[in-house]
């Protein structure tokens, strides 16, 4: 983990690396928006992104794609300090 | 997460990382960690908890609510080339099975290693018997294989 000075100003989001494609819709969904198609599916390259994190009492950085080589489970949750 | 964090040990062991994501700040993360689960595993989560304000990463993932504004519960096993093998994902009163996820992680280095040759069927897990898929297995599983072998 890169470790990150930290200011008083709002810590920043997190930035999704690879750009996901614009999909044409066809023909019966004309005049829909186009939509972003950036499911994530098994079997395809998990999306690389970069977000501030803690860690032993340091804030950093993580990076996905920094952990290439190496098995990574990625464990999203609802949020801190909720029940289960 | 607390649960996650008491097998890290195994985990790193296999040779992963584990990377949680919440919507939670980074400042929230090492609040949480210092006032609860510090308490409910020695050390507390050794491992990096990123925060994904804007939901970003959910977004991306498809795990993100944006009505609720926060992400489910979602788990992806992603093998050293960076491909994504497997995908749970659950709305937040469940929690996980971290022994189901562990012998998930154990089953798709089984079969990396094997270089594909051997596959885990149900219910599999270290020690127990593989299939080696090929012509001379086909329609033969049943003589290889016992649907009991499926459970403990």
């Amino acid at each position: 983990m890169k470790e990150l000075k930290i200011g008083c100003g709002k810590p920043t989001g997190a930035t999704v690396g690879e750009k996901t494609e614009k999909v044409k819709l066809p023909d019966q969904a004309q005049g829909r928006k186009e939509m972003d198609m950036s499911v994530v599916r098994v079997g395809q390259k998990a999306p690389d992104f970069e977000a501030p994190a803690y860690q032993d009492g340091k804030f950093g950085q993580v990076k996905l794609s920094d952990y290439l080589g190496k098995w990574v489970i990625l464990c999203f949750y609802p949020g801190d300090f909720t029940f289960v | 997460m607390a649960a996650v964090a008491s097998k890290y040990k195994d985990i790193k062991e296999l040779g992963a990382e584990i990377l949680s994501v919440s919507v939670d700040s980074h400042f929230v993360h090492k609040m949480w960690q210092d006032n609860e689960l510090s308490k409910m595993v020695k050390g507390g989560v050794p491992f990096p908890m990123l925060s994904d304000g804007p939901g970003n990463i959910g977004k991306v993932y498809g795990v993100y609510d944006e009505n609720a504004g926060v992400e489910m519960r979602g788990r992806f096993i992603i093998d050293p080339d960076g491909v994504v093998q497997a995908i749970e994902i659950m709305t937040p009163p469940v929690g996980r099975n971290v022994v189901e996820m562990v012998r998930q992680l154990q089953a798709f280095q089984h079969v990396r290693n094997t270089n594909g040759a051997e596959a885990t069927p149900s219910g599999w897990r270290p020690g127990k018997g593989t299939l080696n898929p090929g012509p001379d297995l086909v329609g033969k599983v049943w003589e290889v294989w016992n649907v009991e072998n499926a459970f403990d």
